[in-house]
């Protein structure tokens, strides 16, 4: 798919996700190497961002998974549509029940899930396994076959193998400790807050009326706050969505006024917002 | 470099980081020699994400992965070319690089120095280099005011963001340090041997460094760890309740529900517990040898404080207090919890040291109402009593009335009983456990806290 870590962040920025060069070396070894990817970072850092931009650059159709307690077998793999095989069996009266049996028991009858969808048919696709450590850990067994050898076993049918392997993303925020076993199978990357200049060019690109002094005052102010030892630290989508509401004030630069009637976007906890302000000097107005 | 010797570079750097306990199969390795072939050697930071991604499995690994990676695959051989210089000058330099924020330069200046400054010792057996000698030769923090100067001089730094500045300078002198024991490691590398080093000088992930020898910095970073650690625990917590709700067959309740299918009992009805409200209570050992266990441990208990109906908290050094409410969920200062206990509560009568018996018997006597049978007690500290009387029917009391009293002793097993340590004592009592290190915390909080 890629010839070079570089072309796979020109082809990334071009659809609009701003990659660092740890993302794109990853990215770059999963696709040769054909393993799947596990991403794991802070809530709002873009995991499945960056899934959904593979999947614009490659121009395949995105097949998302979204794990939550309780997913199981039938919502993710396959299911035998129960009612259509009824039918079938009462449409048929008189022909023998072994004739039936083999019929019921094809694909036609199969409801194929996310994962299943990923690995069959000829065109490309990127399969997006999102918020993994949400689901049970029985979920993750039923992986395991998917993700090293990219084949769904249906007992009544047999192994179903991918013809075209899907690019597969995994995101994980850690909220559960994922199985050795999984991990093993899927190259790691931790996308952390970006570096400065990475997130200025990121603001300024999903913010594009900011002026440039703007977007540099916000993104230090931001990287200042990370430092803090705070509940919930400000992530990139808090960081955007502060730019956009700067933006919408009209604000051209920073004071202590407009920081602190806007704190509340980017920080959630009320501590945290006390705390902040104090350590910014936003009292001393 | 040959193939060979890639190869035995890539064994060798994951013989290393095996030895730090990261668990990496061949598998993973065949796959990371295939990632430095579809990688090549043209960009070093390029190999290392692809290393990581290959090798690691999780977040925490990364602090162990980054300096070894440095040691096998090293910026350079040798000295750095140019000729020695004298300490302003490099000063000078090193300002002119901060200012700019300039790692390339910073990391320059930084095998310069090393190689200025940090060589110690003249027979080839001792001698060595020392990032500690560099920094004090070249003392780059107290350049702060100078670089904070140059900046606003060349005004791009006006208005709000203006006290944001000194802070930024902090971290580009610390990333600087950092610079500087990282070439100084490698310097060492080249001459007392790779494998070497790379198991000795690199600090072990933050949850397997030992409570006891723990530095400040470390502790600092096992604090940011609670809240997730927290989090993780309350899921395991969570699953566990869910398994254990899932109780043995109710048979009359299954019978009356197959009336219905003609006396075939098709869904078994299980019996449902009775949802128990756990209590906690923890005595921790404040005292200045293992206080850094104890606040780690307080702050992951207030942290899964909602998974119990009741969470009090003692310490004692050798008189007992309550602190329960210096704990309160939300207004707790991590960083200065400590001292606040130790300032707020009265913990000491006429001496400083430890003293088991008297705070447990305190225990007992004042705060004995605490403890019933639905109570889960941890005692933490090492156990040792300073010569003085264990007090062993306290424990004993305290022990019958609560429903579980587990110890968590911070120090090794080998260690227990030896001098003035009472923990067999204690141990015959009570369930005492080896609680070295933060991974070991997480595993029998995990199993032993009451669901």
């Amino acid at each position: 798919m890629f010839r070079s870590v570089d072309e796979v962040a020109a082809r990334l920025a071009e659809a609009g996700y701003l990659a660092s060069p740890a993302v794109a070396t990853t990215v770059f070894l999963a696709d040769r190497l054909g393993k799947p990817l596990l991403v794991e970072g802070p809530a709002g850092v873009g995991k499945t961002e960056l899934a959904k931009a593979v999947a614009e650059v490659a121009g395949a159709r995105l097949v998302r998974l979204q794990c939550y307690e309780g997913v199981d077998e039938s919502r993710a793999l396959y299911e035998w549509n129960h009612a259509k095989q009824l039918l079938r069996i009462s449409a048929g009266r008189d022909e023998s029940w072994d004739e039936t049996r083999t019929d019921i028991f094809s694909e036609e009858f199969l409801l194929p899930r996310p994962l299943l969808t990923a690995i069959r048919g000829d065109d490309p696709k990127v399969l997006l396994i999102d918020e993994t450590d949400k689901a049970d850990v029985e979920v993750e067994g039923l992986l395991l076959e998917i993700l090293s050898d990219f084949q769904v076993t249906v007992p009544e049918l047999g192994t179903i193998t991918a013809t075209r392997r899907p690019f597969v993303v995994l995101t994980s925020n850690a909220s559960r400790e994922l199985s050795e076993a999984l991990r093993r199978r899927c190259l790691f990357l931790h996308i952390g807050f970006p570096d400065e200049e990475l997130e200025r060019r990121i603001v300024r690109l999903k913010v594009p009326g900011l002026s440039q002094a703007l977007a540099e005052s916000v993104v230090r102010v931001v990287g200042a706050l990370r430092e803090m030892e705070l509940r919930k630290v400000p992530s990139v989508a808090e960081t955007i969505d502060w730019a956009r509401t700067l933006l919408a004030l009209g604000a051209d630069t920073l004071d202590e006024t407009v920081v602190r009637d806007t704190l509340g976007v980017l920080l959630k906890h009320q501590d945290d917002i006390l705390r902040a302000a104090a350590k910014l000097d936003l009292d001393a107005v | 470099m040959t193939a060979v010797g890639v190869a035995e570079r890539l064994t060798g750097l994951v013989g290393a980081l095996r030895a730090h306990g990261l668990r990496i199969g061949t598998g993973e390795t065949v796959d990371a020699a295939q990632a430095m072939e579809a990688l090549g050697f043209a960009d070093r930071e390029l190999l290392r994400e692809g290393l990581a991604a290959t090798l690691l499995h999780g977040t925490a690994q990364r602090p162990v992965f980054d300096p070894v990676f440095d040691l096998y695959f090293p910026r350079g051989v040798g000295a750095p070319q140019g000729q020695p210089t004298n300490r302003e000058d490099l000063r000078d330099r090193l300002a002119a690089a901060l200012t700019a924020n300039d790692r390339a330069q910073m990391g320059q200046l930084a095998a310069e120095a090393v190689d200025g400054f940090g060589g110690y010792g003249n027979s080839p057996t001792s001698d060595g280099w020392s990032s500690h000698q560099t920094l004090e030769w070249l003392r780059p923090q107290t350049l702060l005011a100078r670089v904070r100067t140059s900046i606003r001089a060349q005004g791009g730094n006006a208005g709000f963001t203006d006290r944001l500045l000194e802070d930024e300078i902090r971290q580009r002198i610390e990333g600087f340090r950092r610079q500087v024991a990282a070439e100084a490691r490698r310097r060492v590398a080249e001459r007392r041997g790779r494998d070497e080093i790379a198991r000795r000088a690199v600090a072990p992930t933050a949850d397997r460094v030992d409570f006891l020898f723990a530095g400040r910095a470390q502790l600092a970073e096992l604090r940011r760890a609670v809240q997730p650690l927290a989090r993780k625990l309350a899921t395991r917590l969570a699953a566990r309740r869910r398994r254990a709700s899932r109780g043995t067959i109710d048979l009359r309740r299954t019978l009356r529900g197959s009336l219905s299918t003609g006396g075939v009992p098709m869904r078994p009805v299980l019996r449902r517990r009775r949802p128990v409200r756990p209590e906690l209570v923890l005595l921790c050992d404040v005292s200045g040898s293992v206080s850094g266990f104890s606040d780690f441990t307080m702050l992951l208990v207030q942290a899964l404080h909602d998974q119990f109906s009741k969470v009090r908290v003692f310490a004692f050094v050798n008189r007992l207090d309550e602190v329960t409410p210096l704990l309160t969920h939300g207004t707790a200062d991590p960083e200065g919890l400590g001292t606040r206990i130790r300032d707020e509560a009265t913990l000491t009568g006429w001496h400083g040291s430890s003293d088991y018996g008297v705070a447990l018997g305190e225990f007992a006597e004042r705060y004995g109402d605490a403890v019933g049978p639905r109570t889960t007690v941890f005692v933490l500290g090492d156990a040792r009593t300073n010569m003085s009387d264990p007090n062993l029917p306290a424990v004993r009391h305290i022990a019958q009335r609560a429903r579980r009293v587990y110890w968590l002793n911070p120090e090794q097993r080998s260690q227990w009983g030896t001098g003035d340590s009472a923990a067999p004592d204690y141990a015959e009592l009570v369930e005492m456990h080896e609680c070295r290190n933060a991974q070991q915390l997480s595993a029998l909080v995990g199993r032993l806290l009451p669901i």
